[in-house]
């Protein structure tokens, strides 16, 4: 017999299935469509080539944050191309009848961050973005993914996507934290744990007691993380938490909406006795402050251990790719990464950049003053972000701390715009990949927790935080 | 999108595992608003020191290595979402990349713009990198019809697996969106159903 127990995340996908095609995809209604200015263009000029319009313009959110520059926001983008391409979305939102928030709105921002804290990212719906870390939404039980620009075209001309339903995985943390440890450390010590393709074809659910304790902030920081290790998705079942923070939020059902809309949030959770593909269970008490030492994000390890050697690889076949990512990172197998000096520290991205990590720093870093070798970064989100760090006086504690305090946009994670690491140099980051070059070319990445961040750059070189807390 | 039926090529290796999407084409490029022109860019970092000088070990500096079929080490595409890795491998040349493993969203974005990922097995991985190391002009077969990619003038060969609908796309040169298209009836009898478009309030707007 088969069982009637549903997952949460099978629970979302039935309720968008507009139909089912023989041996091929499911045709999936995507209730909101996120753009922004780098993977839409070719989308819009797809539609124009096929002479139709945006089918539900009211379902698209567009913001421009890739490419935007995080200084002086009000003087028109300096970088010809950036410039261009930003024009061009504000050009298309005009023509195709879909809602900006371009520079200087008031809403602009990352678009992962602009979402959830404007009440637009909600329960049980599906959400699709031409941006790999849409799957941060999944912190709400959302269906959440990213896509390439044809399906972005796709989602324009009919509000579907066509899809494989993909297979499911669970990831339960048991347990409390330790002092110290947050949920960028949970994401990092799973993703070294899974590896950086170990969830490749699945859509994970994470749970335990440890993510039911977590703020929303911090459990979009783990949802975000979900495609470095290949998922295409990661979501959370929504709960009280959930609800509290949706709450009066601009966009969010408001009154007897609201009341009806947590009724229904309420089903949307797994079935006891629903199965998953494959399942994980890690105790929180093994988890410590993470960072990583290579070229992508499975690369990670508990902050006092040492590199790993070719002798600890699994397979034969990554030795090349080990080798290679560790030459250029210029670390050595077996090196402790502790105490080595660092001159750039980045704290933002679509992972890092919300209110709660601004506060964290804050407060960590106040009456502290940055290293002298250090040139720290402190990229808000989203305008809301920045208005709510200047409304606590957290601008002000940052700058005495020596961090500068930039304008909202995706900045230093991807180097888009002119927030570079120059080559050889390292950067402890607060971003989501730790690629070659990714934060500027030779740019040597790696990934940590805002505290990490901060703690290293008060130091000015590689720190466990815990010492500096326990001081 | 062009039809694809059955390639018969040279290749080019690149044994190196966790290729992903900022290594195809880093993200200070991705500033172009068409879809043309990304190959120039293929690899850029690999391909090209910080005064753009070619670099002379790198695979695709190599003149005793070309053709239309690029084989790469597992978990090909990782990382960012962008088509434009797609449209770069495309826009060089290539037709076909064989691996072990790719990742979802670059398979997808493949497939969608007539780049035929062929997922094969390790071992076999390992042999046509072997063959393509002792001798360049190994000629790689994939037959889309047949499913199979084989080594030419071997009998070594194996079969791929692909979605049965994403074929018929490839060999008839279909998109999606012609067929989703022609869906309007069904999307439209589904919003009136939908469970969130009612909770935001928006299913009159679609009604009207």
């Amino acid at each position: 017999m088969i069982s009637d127990k549903k997952t949460l995340f099978r629970k979302i996908w039935d309720a968008h299935v507009v139909t089912s095609i023989e041996d091929g995809p499911d045709v999936l209604y995507i209730d909101r469509h996120l753009i922004h200015e780098v993977t839409s263009p070719q989308a819009f000029a797809g539609l124009e080539k096929r002479g139709i319009g945006v089918f539900r313009p009211h379902n698209i959110l567009a913001t421009a944050d890739h490419n935007v520059p995080t200084k002086d926001q009000h003087l028109p983008i300096a970088e010809p191309l950036s410039r261009f391409q930003v024009d061009k979305l504000t050009q298309n939102c005009d023509k195709f009848g879909v809602e900006l928030y371009g520079l200087g709105h008031p809403f602009q921002g990352i678009v992962h961050v602009i979402g959830p804290e404007l009440g637009i990212t909600l329960p049980g719906m599906t959400i699709v973005c031409g941006d790999s870390h849409t799957s941060t939404h999944g912190a709400f039980g959302t269906i959440a993914f990213g896509i390439g620009t044809s399906e972005v075209e796709q989602v324009m001309a009919t509000q579907c996507l066509m899809q494989s339903k993909p297979k499911t995985m669970r990831i339960n943390i048991e347990g409390e934290l330790a002092n110290g440890v947050l949920s960028k450390d949970i994401i990092l010590y799973i993703i070294s744990k899974i590896s950086m393709g170990g969830a490749t074809g699945y859509f994970v659910e994470y749970a335990g007691s440890a993510i039911r304790s977590l703020s929303m902030e911090a459990r979009m920081t783990i949802c975000n993380m979900s495609i470095e290790m290949g998922a295409r998705g990661g979501l959370i079942a929504p709960d009280d938490i959930t609800f509290d923070y949706i709450k009066g939020r601009e966009f969010a059902p408001q009154g007897e909406k609201y009341e009806e809309a947590v009724a229904y949030w309420r089903t949307l959770f797994t079935d006891e006795g629903a199965t998953f593909d494959v399942e994980y269970t890690y105790d929180a008490a093994d988890i410590t402050p993470m960072i990583t030492y290579g070229t992508n994000p499975g690369m990670g390890i508990k902050i006092n251990e040492h590199i790993p050697t070719v002798a600890d690889l699994k397979e034969e076949s990554g030795k090349a790719s080990f080798e290679k990512s560790l030459a250029y990172m210029g670390f050595n197998a077996g090196d402790s990464l502790i105490d080595k000096p660092v001159n750039y520290v980045f704290i933002g991205s679509c992972t890092n950049s919300r209110i709660e990590d601004l506060r964290l720093v804050a407060d960590f870093v106040k009456g502290k003053h940055k290293a002298a070798n250090v040139n720290a970064m402190i990229v808000p989100g989203s305008k809301q972000v920045e208005k709510q760090a200047i409304a606590e006086g957290l601008d002000k504690i940052l700058l005495e701390a020596g961090f500068e305090l930039r304008e909202p946009g995706c900045s230093a994670c991807l180097g888009m715009n002119e927030d570079k690491v120059p080559k050889g140099e390292y950067c402890v980051s607060t971003s989501n990949r730790n690629f070659e070059g990714r934060q500027g070319p030779g740019a040597r990445t790696m990934l940590v927790s805002p505290l990490t961040a901060a703690a290293t750059a008060i130091t000015g070189k590689i720190t466990d935080v815990r010492e500096l807390l326990n001081a | 999108m062009e039809k694809f039926v059955k390639i018969t090529a040279t290749a080019v290796p690149l044994p190196i595992e966790d290729i992903d999407t900022d290594q195809i084409i880093p993200a200070r490029f991705l500033k172009a608003t068409t879809r043309e022109g990304f190959g120039e860019n293929l690899f850029r970092d690999w391909r090209y020191d910080n005064q753009n000088n070619p670099k002379p070990d790198f695979i695709l500096n190599n003149p005793n290595y070309s053709g239309q079929i690029l084989v790469a080490g597992k978990n090909f595409g990782c990382g960012s979402s962008r088509e434009h890795a797609a449209w770069a491998i495309l826009d060089y040349g290539f037709k076909v990349v064989i691996s072990s493993f790719f990742a979802d969203i670059f398979k997808n974005n493949a497939l969608n713009n007539g780049l035929l990922p062929v997922q094969v097995s390790e071992p076999f991985l390992a042999t046509v990198f072997e063959h393509i190391f002792a001798d360049k002009n190994t000629q790689l077969e994939v037959d889309l019809e047949a499913q199979t990619v084989s080594i030419a003038g071997t009998s070594l060969s194996e079969k791929f697996d692909i979605n049965q609908y994403k074929k018929t796309c490839l060999v008839n040169g279909y998109d999606d969106i012609d067929y989703l298209l022609a869906l309007k009836d069904k999307i439209e009898a589904y919003e009136k159903t939908s469970k969130y478009l009612s909770l935001v309030g928006q299913e009159q707007e679609i009604e009207a």
